[in-house]
């Protein structure tokens, strides 16, 4: 069936502002729209820049505004859609758009490193593994579905307001940490974020968990270590 | 614009990163990838890492040794087989300490798994030897590897793609890179290089594999001269989604789920009695096929049902919860309720760059060193896989393959300096650029990667015979031509993808011929390669590695080197 590409298209090189080109392409209703955009690229205009890799939800490359949402790409089929096969793509916000549909992703990476994303072992008295309850693993395990795509980082109201907020893909980060068993510098890393700018700059808009492709509950999360930040300042 | 370095690694899939955490500050090293770091292919495996620790039943490194030997149908170099089973344990501990957060036992040990082909005691039954984070085991070993590196202060280069490898003096020393967001060519003058860039399933029509799977370290080591090895041996994975490819990891099996005729009947019974659904990757992706030649393919099509129903929507939601997602989002089915359409789908290349034990790259039969370049991980051949990889192995051959690389690169980096650079080492790339920019030829890669794809599919996938491999020659040897008369449409210097698009079309027809030679080379059938005009396995003239050597004009080169054969002597492989 025939389908309708609006697509938002932006060469700093050329181009003094954005502009949008329109498309039209044969897709099944199974096809996902990381398709449509390859075969727009492959078929009718090979300069159309977008980025891709895994092609199911798993490598975080391909998130955009699909009809004013915040989506991945690969993750969302045409029948996903009641828009009368009609599609508006464009780049995420709240980032600087490189060409087209990629953004410059760095400051958001810039906030993931601020957080310590690692590890800070407590020590193993064991020559095998730490000992760690499955309540514990299971506890952090929403924040390892995580694949760094920042959708919810784009789709939050509080970052567009607050260029310095950490924002949610961070703290999510700073939640899997926090609470697994085996690290040994908790308090650090909740003083650390114990900011307005760190966790108080969530205002439980719920928007991040609205958006998370890996249907994260990421305002959850954050609320577990605004919970946590609160108990270590009555006990200490 | 020029960088120096003592060390390059390109790739920052697990094998990559794993050797640029062992180097950390011993060397001065910094990873070259063209996709961002985390986007990496290593993060799509789904399943697990093997490793005899023995956490749910009695276990042992000699039976992953042994199963990994009989898996790989004997064509694994069993000293480096046993490298690989022994430091299991040892790599996973050690990923577990850097924080991997693996599922856990009630006990709070690291939870394990049944898998393809591991086995109890030499192959009584299924073995639970598998570590996993539900279905997404790759992903937070990839997340852990690269925020090690954050921590170690590693250098990226993100979005950069390699384009060739500089030497002087008989020693490898840089590479030459585009940075995508610029169009710039770099210089990385180094004392070693190392590839870590991972598989080429975008070779097919049906994959597992990442639009980056383009095997563009394979391609580009073969041009410079190291030999490949054992590049017929390609997996087909039985369960990728049907029309899609998208895997459906083997842990759904591993956890008790089962394959279905149009009969209903689980015929993997009838071909592996022992340890039935949990046969080796490339035994039921034949049986498949041998099914739907029989006309119990499902609706008389070409694919199967994968049934989970039975196991309770605890575990499928829980331990199989990515793969659960995926059926929901991409085949509309809920495997709590309802089978998972399957067919082969392309997965993994056992082949790669011939490499010794300690990712040196080897030039021929003797085991002499390539100097200065090194690789681990998919892209390279120790070999640990041989004939056919068994599922969670691929993970551990990237840990311990890659940080025996990074320990080799160490010392190699303190023994020598760095070779002067050769004068103007970009004008080969720069060339060949501003030809195909230039170019008004008619050809696009769009059509001839489909071509290629659609015909290595056809004629080189599970079963393979004289006739179709002459025709899959043909086929490429016209494509290469087609390939010269290829024009870009985008003219831009910012993250052009068609440009990006030829470059790696380029390797793709390059290494399918190389596969496709070295399958017509084998005339007889062992683990993913079977020729049907060859049904058996001939030991007195193919227990032996395949080497290609590069030649402009001829083609590929085939010679061949010994297996090493230590504990296990080649037998039948029935399970």
């Amino acid at each position: 069936m025939q389908c309708h590409f609006t697509v938002y298209r932006f060469n700093p090189q050329a181009d003094k502002k954005p502009r949008y080109h329109e498309y039209r392409i044969d897709a099944e209703p199974t096809d996902k729209i990381l398709d449509c955009l390859n075969k727009i690229r492959w078929e009718q205009d090979a300069t159309l820049a977008f980025r891709s890799s895994c092609a199911h939800g798993i490598c975080g490359s391909d998130a955009l505004m699909i009809n004013g949402r915040v989506e991945l790409a690969c993750q969302k089929l045409v029948r996903d859609f009641k828009t009368g096969n009609n599609f508006v793509i464009e780049p995420l916000p709240l980032f600087e758009v490189v060409k087209d549909l990629i953004v410059d992703l760095e400051p958001f990476f810039e906030k993931y490193r601020q957080v310590q994303p690692y590890l800070k072992p407590g020590k193993n008295d064991s020559d095998k593994e730490f000992i760690q309850q499955a309540e514990n693993q299971e506890f952090i395990e929403p924040a390892l579905r995580c694949i760094l795509c920042a959708s919810c980082t784009a789709g939050c109201p509080i970052n567009r307001a607050n260029p310095d907020y950490l924002g949610p893909a961070a703290l999510l980060r700073a939640f899997r940490y926090i609470f697994d068993s085996r690290d040994s510098i908790t308090e650090e890393r909740l003083e650390r974020i114990d900011t307005e700018d760190g966790i108080w700059g969530c205002k439980t808009m719920w928007w991040c968990t609205e958006v998370c492709p890996k249907e994260i509950p990421i305002t959850k999360c954050l609320g577990q270590i605004k919970r946590a930040v609160k108990q270590k300042d009555k006990g200490g | 614009m020029k960088h120096q370095y003592d060390v390059i690694i390109v790739g920052a899939g697990l094998a990559g990163l794993r050797a640029a955490v062992e180097i950390g500050k011993d060397a001065h090293v910094a990873v070259l990838t063209k996709v961002f770091a985390t986007r990496s292919h290593s993060g799509a495996a789904q399943g697990g890492i093997g490793a005899a620790l023995g956490n749910e039943e009695e276990d042992h490194c000699e039976w992953h040794m042994f199963d990994t030997v009989k898996g790989s149908d004997y064509l694994g170099d069993q000293d480096a087989i046993e490298i690989l089973a022994n430091d299991a344990p040892r790599a996973i501990y050690e990923l577990e300490n850097l924080g991997v957060p693996f599922n856990r036992t009630s006990e709070g040990k690291i939870a394990q798994r049944a898998f393809g082909g591991h086995t109890r005691n030499y192959g009584e039954a299924p073995v639970k030897r598998a570590c996993y984070a539900a279905t997404r085991t790759g992903r937070v070993i990839l997340d852990t590897l690269w925020e090690q590196s954050l921590q170690r202060g590693i250098e990226f280069f993100d979005e950069f793609q390699m384009l060739s490898l500089i030497g002087q003096d008989g020693q490898c020393c840089g590479v030459v890179a585009y940075e995508l967001s610029t169009g710039k060519l770099h210089t990385f003058h180094c004392k070693a290089v190392m590839l870590a860039t991972g598989g080429a399933g975008k070779i097919y029509k049906t994959t597992s594999n990442a639009f980056a799977s383009t095997g563009d370290g394979m391609a580009i080591a073969y041009r410079a001269g190291a030999p490949l090895e054992d590049m017929e041996f390609v997996q087909f994975h039985p369960t990728g989604i049907y029309k899609l490819g998208i895997l459906i990891s083997e842990a759904a099996r591993g956890e008790g789920g089962i394959l279905l005729n149009n009969e209903g009947e689980r015929f993997m019974e009838r071909y592996a009695p022992v340890i039935k659904d949990l046969a080796p990757r490339d035994m039921i992706s034949r049986c498949m096929l041998e099914e739907m030649r029989a006309g119990r393919g499902i609706d008389g099509k070409d694919y199967f049902h994968l049934s989970l129903t039975h196991l309770g929507e605890d575990v499928i939601e829980k331990k199989l919860a990515e793969i659960t997602s995926f059926a929901r989002t991409y085949a509309g089915v809920d495997p709590v309720k309802e089978p998972i359409p399957v067919q082969p789908t392309c997965h993994y290349m056992m082949g790669g760059i011939a490499t010794d034990a300690d990712g040196r790259v080897i030039v021929d039969e003797q085991n002499t060193p390539f100097a200065g370049l090194y690789a681990a991980g998919e892209c390279a051949c120790v070999s640990v896989h041989g004939a056919n990889r068994l599922g969670c192995n691929a993970l551990l051959d990237t840990l311990v393959f890659g940080r025996r690389a990074g320990m080799a690169l160490k010392a190699f980096n303190q023994s020598v300096a760095r070779p002067k650079l050769p004068a103007k080492p970009e004008k080969n790339d720069a060339d060949t650029i501003q030809a195909l920019m230039n170019s008004t030829g008619k050809e696009t890669s769009g059509p001839i990667r489909a071509e290629l794809q659609e015909s290595m599919m056809e004629n080189v996938s599970v079963f393979r015979q004289k006739d179709s491999l002459n025709t899959a020659l043909a086929k490429i040897a016209q494509l290469k031509k087609r390939y010269q008369n290829l024009s870009i449409q985008d003219k831009g210097n910012c993250f052009n993808r068609d440009l990006l698009d030829a470059i790696e079309l380029g390797h793709l027809l390059d290494l399918a011929e190389v596969i496709t030679r070295g399958a017509l080379h084998r005339e007889e059938s062992r683990g993913a390669h079977s020729r049907e005009d060859f049904p058996e396995r001939d030991d007195k003239t193919f227990l032996a590695h395949t080497l290609a050597r590069y030649d402009a004009v001829k083609g590929p080169q085939i010679f061949t080197k010994p297996v090493t054969l230590t504990k296990f002597e080649p037998k039948e492989r029935t399970y």
